[in-house]
């Protein structure tokens, strides 16, 4: 049954959004800031990753590694230069300073590692297993596998640890954060830090996928998940989860019985639908305005 | 987004002297850049680029009366410029055997694509209209590619038997002297180029006119009225969605006039060259030129557009140091402590230049 | 000063009928029966909580009722919106300020001549003769109610950098700008000194008189309530508790009781 393999496929492509919608959500819902520049991140970490691989001959778990913790320090990086002294500044200025970013780490890697595409070794073995009808390659499995405990973890994260409380906390309003103590300026630090730790793992499976890795590789995967965590209601965890999952369904869906070409209008064209049933996203909170 | 910031002091004489300066500074730059044309002293470069920066001119002074007066930030502004590009070039085409005149062609294109990209925009506003913020921000970024992806399947063939049109597919076949309007993702091609700076220059103009009068108005009053605080606005009888829709319309529509004058610039012209990535373009534009600011956002616009050109040597590093660039400009005109430093930076400067002289 | 003897004979301007709204399971308003006449000021009272302002926010149509009716000049508000009711007559200012911050102050007052001198988008852009006559209407109307209001001076300044009192006066002319026949004031003195206070009452009777309107107004200062209302109604937990003019509120014991607990 095509049908079978078309949404685990789905799901697989989904749980690639799904995580970097995560890091979009999150950074959203702490910094209530829209980071245009999570999309090249994961280009970062795409890149760190082929040459820890290829250069330096890593195995593989140790090539991710590299990759979760050089993007960490980059996110953290990025929030402390260029986004915290906006921290008063008006939601466009940190917008356009995002895009500033994005532009700069674009052109970074062009500068460094030239702006042809270079093929991603395939690592994980190119096997699958047979589910009924249906065949899934172990790659799916493995990323499908990894969103779940990406997630669970997030999850345990953020309701069970101090950290976790104080983030929940931060969203809520930072002002009263701050009186109660909370170190908020440390708290959004671990925010970027988990959300490009995120993106890097993200970064990996998208370029075992897609084998090949270019500087404007993070582009459209950043618009899709940020699609991806507005469909689900951004800030909202479970909702960029629930949101990633259903947009990759939708576009492999879109390409298997619609049209290829036409795949991305419909996703958009999803989205758009969603908002004006739901116009906060599928979990997203109601805004209430006092008169 | 809500922005609170002062850059809308636009009240009492200021106003018209502001006005006034915008409109002096284009005729102005029309004139140098017409004495340097003339003298040859224009680089092929340089006077390559004055069409298009007309057009991004027009598409920002559009944009930012959506994003600076009506305060709704728009991430599909090139959208509407692809809507008017492609209108435009099918249009010329269609009239390029009974109007053989450059100019006349060139006016009615122009129009043809502002009407479509305004009635786009209405379309479109009326679900974007609804929603608020960041939503419909991204509503707008999804609009943006959702009018991007359909050119990069819209199949226009023009022949002695009328126009052909398809979709997904190119499945007609044009007559013998025939040829084709749009082509899916190969987009325009073998387009008369007959767009030209000073119509350019005159769009520039006429836009400058539309927003300054609309801002200045009962329309333009409601519009920055629903833009600092939406009950208010209600609570004295001004209808929101109404008022954001003509801010809205009218900015598709400026969009769609310089699209029109884009496409009729170049002999090929793609469906991608109005991605997400220009729309970003205009509204940076936008931002570093001032919400609400049309001489800022004129001068901007301008030099952002050069500044890459003016880096060149630089080769691969310019887009780097534009990168940098942004992100300073960012940090210093947002950031309190950093604008402090750089204003008594700068006022030391000064007087220690007035002491020296 | 207008006539209020007569008002059991005339036609009240609102007129509000068991009117109700409930939020959830909270019932914020109960059963609330009140009439404004022309010409008259009224008060509406009543301790923190009581459901004054959410009673503007049902007569302005920003809540839509969950009972009952409310007839603005004869004529049934139901299934009209916030724009409509302002156009049908009812003006209000806010409790928190809601001034459009970033206009100049005499821009705020000329956005409410949005429906009392209309002209279109195109009259505008072409600036057609209308253009100019309107404008020149609305300038001169515009400063007219800001000399009444005390803002002459301040019409260049940017709305958000007036002072408190100043801003609540501007929320009245902005108000006043619509051409309402009720003017809805919620806490007009609210952060103003006696002096300021003293001098908002003239005002507020002055434009009744000038503007020959009614007012509804909702206000914590009892001497601003007692000194120009000439009937108020009290309400508590939603319900209205006495009505009446204001000797005979002072002397209401229920009143005293909601006012100063058991």
């Amino acid at each position: 049954m095509q049908f079978l393999s078309y949404l685990i496929n789905g799901l697989g492509l989904g749980s690639v959004y799904a995580i970097i919608a995560l890091g979009y959500t999150m950074v959203y819902g702490v910094a209530k800031m829209l980071n245009f520049a999570h999309g090249d991140v994961i280009m970062v970490g795409s890149y760190i990753a082929f040459f820890a691989l290829t250069k330096f001959g890593l195995p593989f778990p140790l090539a991710v590694l590299t990759a979760v913790l050089v993007c960490t320090v980059l996110g953290v990086v990025i929030e402390r230069l260029a986004y915290k002294p906006l921290r008063q500044a008006p939601s466009l200025a940190v917008l356009i300073t995002a895009i500033g970013v994005s532009y700069f780490l674009q052109n970074g890697a062009q500068i460094l590692w030239s702006s042809s595409s270079k093929v991603f070794p395939s690592v994980i073995s190119a096997g699958s297993i047979s589910l009924g009808s249906a065949s899934v390659s172990y790659l799916t499995l493995l990323t499908i596998a990894t969103c779940i405990v990406v997630m669970v973890c997030l999850t345990l994260f953020i309701n069970k640890t101090k950290t976790g409380s104080a983030m929940r906390a931060c969203s809520e309003d930072k002002g009263a954060s701050m009186l109660m103590g909370i170190n908020v300026n440390q708290i959004i630090s671990i925010t970027f830090a988990i959300g490009s730790g995120l993106a890097a793992i993200a970064s990996v499976l998208l370029a075992s996928t897609y084998p090949s890795v270019y500087p404007t590789m993070g582009s459209m995967p950043g618009i899709k998940a940020f699609t991806a965590a507005v469909f689900g209601g951004i800030g909202s965890i479970p909702g960029a989860f629930v949101g990633g999952l259903i947009l990759g369904i939708i576009e492999i869906f879109a390409k298997a019985y619609i049209s290829t070409q036409l795949s991305d209008a419909i996703v958009f064209g999803v989205l758009i639908v969603i908002l004006l049933i739901k116009p906060t996203g599928l979990l997203g909170k109601k805004i209430n305005v006092k008169v | 987004m809500k922005e609170k910031t002062a850059i809308f002091s636009l009240f009492g004489d200021k106003k018209k002297r502001g006005r006034l300066i915008s409109f002096a500074l284009v005729i102005a730059a029309y004139i140098i850049v017409e004495v340097l044309l003339k003298s040859g002293n224009l680089s092929s470069l340089f006077t390559s680029l004055l069409v298009p920066i007309t057009c991004y001119v027009v598409a920002s002074i559009g944009l930012n009366l959506n994003v600076g007066i009506s305060g709704e930030l728009n991430l599909g502004q090139a959208g509407f410029m692809s809507v008017g590009a492609f209108c435009a070039v099918c249009v010329s085409g269609v009239l390029a055997g009974s109007i053989t005149a450059g100019i006349p062609r060139l006016i009615i294109a122009i129009v043809c694509g502002a009407v479509l990209a305004g009635l786009f925009g209405f379309v479109i506003g009326i679900p974007v209209l609804k929603l608020q913020g960041d939503y419909l921000a991204i509503v707008t970024l999804a609009f943006g590619q959702i009018i991007k992806s359909i050119f990069m399947n819209t199949y226009i063939g023009f022949d002695s038997e009328g126009l052909h049109f398809s979709f997904v597919d190119s499945n007609f076949k044009l007559q013998p002297g025939g040829k084709m309007l749009l082509n899916g993702p190969m987009g325009a091609t073998g387009t008369q180029k007959i767009a030209n700076f000073t119509v350019g220059v005159v769009l520039v103009l006429i836009a400058l006119l539309i927003v300054y009068n609309l801002m200045f108005s009962r329309s333009g009053r409601a519009i920055m009225a629903a833009r600092d605080n939406r009950i208010a606005a209600e609570s004295v009888g001004i209808p929101i969605s109404r008022t954001k829709m003509l801010a809205f319309v009218v900015s598709a529509s400026l969009a769609g006039a310089a699209g029109a004058l884009y496409g009729l610039n170049y002999a090929t012209l793609v469906p991608n060259k109005f991605d997400f990535n220009t729309s970003i373009l205009i509204l940076v534009y936008v931002v570093l030129g001032g919400l609400g600011n049309m001489t800022g956002t004129i001068i901007s616009t301008v030099v952002l557009i050069l500044l890459p050109e003016l880096l060149r040597s630089l080769q691969d590093y310019r887009m780097l140091i534009y990168a940098v660039v942004l992100i300073l400009i960012m940090l210093v005109t947002n950031n309190d402590m950093l604008r402090t430093k750089w204003k008594s930076l700068t006022s030391r400067k000064a007087k220690g230049g007035a002491s020296n002289g | 000063m207008a006539d209020h003897t007569d008002n059991n004979t005339k036609a009240p301007v609102l007129d509000v009928q068991e009117l109700g709204i409930d939020f959830g399971g909270l019932t914020a308003v109960n059963d609330l029966n009140m009439q404004v006449y022309d010409g008259e000021i009224v008060g509406l009272i009543g301790p923190n909580g009581a459901g004054k302002t959410t009673v503007f926010n049902l007569l302005t149509k920003v809540y839509k009722p969950t009972r009952g009716k409310i007839f603005f000049d004869g004529k049934d508000t139901a299934g009209k919106s916030v724009v409509d009711i302002n156009k049908a007559g009812i003006a209000r200012t806010f409790q928190n300020i809601r001034l459009f911050g970033n206009l100049s102050v005499l821009d705020n007052v000329k956005t409410g001549f949005h429906n009392v001198t209309p002209y279109s988008p195109i009259t505008a852009v072409l600036r057609l003769p209308k253009y100019y006559a309107s404008e020149r209407e609305i300038d001169e109307k515009a400063r007219e109610l800001l000399k009444i209001m005390e803002l002459d001076q301040f019409a260049d300044y940017t709305a958000s950098n007036l002072p408190y009192g100043a801003q609540r006066r501007l929320e009245i002319a902005r108000a006043l700008a619509t051409n309402p026949k009720l003017l809805l004031l919620d806490e007009p003195a609210a952060g103003m000194n006696p002096q300021e206070t003293a001098e908002l009452m003239d005002m507020i009777r002055f434009v009744r008189d000038h503007f020959k309107i009614a007012i509804l107004l909702i206000e914590h200062d009892m001497k601003l309530v007692m000194g120009i209302c000439e009937r108020i109604t009290v309400l508590n937990y939603g319900m209205m508790l006495a009505q009446g003019t204001p000797e005979e509120i002072q002397s209401n014991p229920e009143v005293i009781k909601a006012y100063l607990g058991d």
